[in-house]
């Protein structure tokens, strides 16, 4: 840095030499500002001109600037500043919208909790085969003269169809659930206790294509059966009913699990 | 006066106009000012101490601008420009406030 002038030995005029202080130097100071016409005079002029002008569009500059003239790590601790104020609202965001949620199935609390009951009661109900269906689905008759047709056989059919999605499944007058079971007869074959008798008709609520298509794969139910010298029919249709039910048995060993929350 | 005078009128000029600084500038404008200043205190001082003198006013002007800007330029390509900026800042401010209390001497006594 240059210094300010301190260099040059005083003026050679008396009105400007030596130090002062106290009214005479209010005195110099005044006769200092007194308009000269000299060119270093006119310089200063000049200088002052450039440096009022400069502060006054620095004050300008940085009143109005935005982030352009910022240096790297100044954004950098700008840009943490905005994440983790984000990150905060985000917080608030999510706590205000559970308050919300909590507060909106309250208030419409008997009727939505009416509703999703019925819903699930409707699913269990398919599932366990207490309440008919009806839906898009399958006629499968196996027409089976020389009772070739064996329990093994009709549980890979029903293999098949639940691989392809079906839903609801009956068989003959039999009700399909989770506890079904096959096992040979005379004279036919028995689910779940009950004797089927040929033709055995299965009902099946699912995508229709998809179902028939897996009976008729290579190697599949509808091949099995013709092996065994019996027919099957596909028949799909838009709306097939089944209305054989289950009767539910309370479990006699099976307790479920208290869920952990709540 | 006519320096003061020149000095207000800058001011006007600034504010009425308000020109955006260039980008390339931008860095530099307000160390160059507190340079200037500095030079501008140093010369009221020196006019007191009668040592005065308006041609080593005028070079000691754009010398201090010139350096100022200089220092600056050369911290940002060594990667210490905010430090090195904040270090002229310091030192200029000091020098300044040394100036003013030599000032103040002069003119208050005290």
């Amino acid at each position: 840095m240059t210094g300010h002038p301190t260099q040059t030995p005083p003026t050679p005029e008396d009105d400007r030499s030596g130090s002062v202080s106290g009214t005479s130097a209010w005195g110099r100071l005044l006769r200092m500002g007194r308009p000269r016409t000299t060119r270093a005079n006119a310089f200063a002029a000049v200088l002052a001109l450039g440096l009022g002008f400069a502060i006054a569009t620095q004050v300008h500059q940085t009143d109005s600037s935005g982030l352009e003239q910022l240096r790297s790590d100044e954004l950098v601790r700008i840009l943490d500043d905005v994440t983790q104020e984000q990150n905060r609202l985000a917080d608030d965001t999510r706590n205000l919208e559970v308050t919300r949620d909590r507060l909106v199935s309250g208030a419409g609390s008997s009727e939505e909790a009416l509703k999703s009951a019925q819903d699930r009661l409707d699913t269990l109900g398919i599932l366990t085969g207490t309440r008919p269906a009806v839906g898009p689905g399958v006629v499968i008759t196996v027409d089976d003269p020389s009772h070739k047709v064996t329990a093994a056989l009709l549980l890979d059919a029903l293999q098949e169809l639940r691989d392809a999605g079906a839903e609801a499944v009956q068989i003959g007058d039999v009700r399909v659930v989770a506890d079904t079971w096959f096992a040979d007869a005379d004279g036919g074959v028995q689910v779940s206790g009950e004797l089927v008798h040929p033709p055995y008709v299965v009902k099946a609520i699912g995508d229709p294509a998809t179902m028939a298509s897996a009976m008729d794969i290579p190697g599949g139910v509808t091949e099995s059966v013709r092996s065994q010298g019996a027919t099957s029919t596909v028949e799909q249709s838009q709306r097939v009913a089944i209305d054989a039910l289950h009767s539910l048995q309370e479990p006699r060993y099976a307790r479920p699990v208290p869920s952990p929350s709540k | 006066m006519i320096p003061l005078l020149g000095l207000v009128a800058g001011v006007l000029v600034g504010l009425l106009w308000g020109p955006d600084v260039p980008l390339f500038l931008q860095p530099y404008l307000p160390i160059a000012v507190i340079a200037a200043l500095d030079a501008v205190f140093g010369a009221v001082r020196a006019v007191l101490d009668g040592i005065f003198n308006d041609k080593v006013f005028v070079v000691s002007f754009l010398a201090n601008v010139v350096v100022a800007a200089f220092i600056v330029f050369l911290g940002d390509q060594l990667g210490v420009g905010s430090q090195l900026s904040t270090g002229v800042v310091v030192v200029l401010g000091v020098r300044i406030f040394s100036n003013v209390a030599s000032i103040r001497r002069h003119l208050f006594k005290a």
